[in-house]
């Protein structure tokens, strides 16, 4: 029930954002199309904890101020390895252990390691993932599983 | 006052968001091969990508027109991993081998 | 500054396009247009407010998700396709 009240919530939020006219006939259909898509998801069973992840909005914001801080710094190091040119590369991969229990988890992981510059993952098997990386020092940076340990935190 | 701040402020995120977005795009024409250039592609995707629609969100200022330049944003710092991740695993199962440390043995 | 930062991002674009002329692989080429089609959302925004017409958010919003789609759907077409040649370059 909460997922649902969620969705329409989300749903609403973008109709009167995104439509910008707020006349009583335009508002009405935006109510009707916000009700008619939660009927429809919740009759397809997509509503659920893996579509919103309400369980998690508490402590992510925090994981995200973190996230922004490590993306700004790497992106100063790949933009000044660019500069330098190839010599001060060394491409190299490895196999990482994930902590994670759940599926979301794991896709939240994943995606954090690939939207920093400088590491992208590149296969999930078995609880572990593939990480190329554009120096050393980023897999290194990985192994010490700072970013493993918060995002497993987030499950709790 | 205020209002001359807030357009330093946003013609700075724009020039400097002009500056990654060309480091990202010499990256990808520079770097020898296809992973190492998927990580040039991420510095255009996340950062520049950011600083450029933060930008136009403070020369726009409290309007609808934010709430739609931070609906992209979120969009593709959403789904910028995830075709990154699709492109890196095809290329995988598609037998492209990774170039392994070609300038100093570690 | 708005004309700056359209002009930097259409040298982007001609350097993608350079990028997916040269290859080698078909990875790249896709990495290539993904890079356009990322750049063409951010375009149309900054040229919205170029001309003073930020109804063009709108089309922006649309492109961002139709450049997704695209790029996710020409990936199922390679991932599985065995070619002989090496990274299956075309």
């Amino acid at each position: 029930m909460k997922h649902c009240l969620s969705l329409a919530f989300v749903l609403m939020v973008l109709w009167l954002g995104n439509s910008g006219y707020y006349s009583p006939l335009l508002l009405s259909l935006g109510a009707f199309s916000v009700v008619f898509a939660v009927w429809v998801s919740h009759r397809m069973d997509v509503v659920d904890h893996e579509s919103q992840p309400l369980h998690l909005s508490g402590h992510i914001s925090f994981f995200y101020c973190w996230l922004v801080g490590k993306i700004i710094l790497s992106n100063i190091d790949v933009v000044k390895r660019i500069w330098l040119g190839n010599k001060s590369i060394s491409p190299c991969f490895a196999r990482l252990p994930m902590d994670q229990k759940t599926d979301m988890g794991k896709v939240i992981y994943a995606n954090s390691i690939t939207l920093t510059p400088g590491t992208v993952s590149m296969d999930i098997e078995n609880g572990t993932v593939l990480v190329h990386a554009l120096t050393a020092e980023n897999i290194a940076e990985l192994k010490g599983g700072e970013m493993n340990r918060r995002v497993a935190d987030l499950e709790l | 006052m205020l209002a001359g701040m807030v357009t330093v402020l946003s013609s700075a995120c724009l020039l400097l968001g002009a500056f990654l977005i060309i480091s990202g795009a010499v990256g990808v024409l520079r770097f020898p091969d296809f992973f190492t250039r998927m990580h040039a592609a991420g510095v255009t995707e996340t950062l520049a990508t950011t600083l450029i629609l933060l930008g136009l969100m403070l020369f726009a200022g409290w309007t609808i027109v934010s709430f739609k330049l931070l609906l992209i944003l979120l969009f593709i710092l959403i789904t910028s991993p995830v075709a990154s991740h699709a492109l890196t695993k095809a290329a995988l199962h598609g037998n492209l081998q990774p170039l392994v440390n070609e300038n100093n043995e570690q | 500054m708005l004309i700056a930062s359209a002009v930097a991002i259409l040298v982007v674009m001609a350097m993608a396009i350079i990028r997916a002329l040269l290859g080698p692989t078909i990875y790249d080429r896709i990495l290539a247009v993904n890079l356009f089609g990322t750049k063409t959302v951010l375009l149309i925004a900054v040229i919205g407010f170029l001309f003073g017409r930020p109804d063009f958010l709108d089309i922006a919003l649309v492109y961002a998700l139709i450049n997704f789609i695209s790029i996710v759907g020409v990936l199922r077409y390679f991932e599985y396709s065995r070619n002989e040649e090496e990274g299956g370059s075309l």
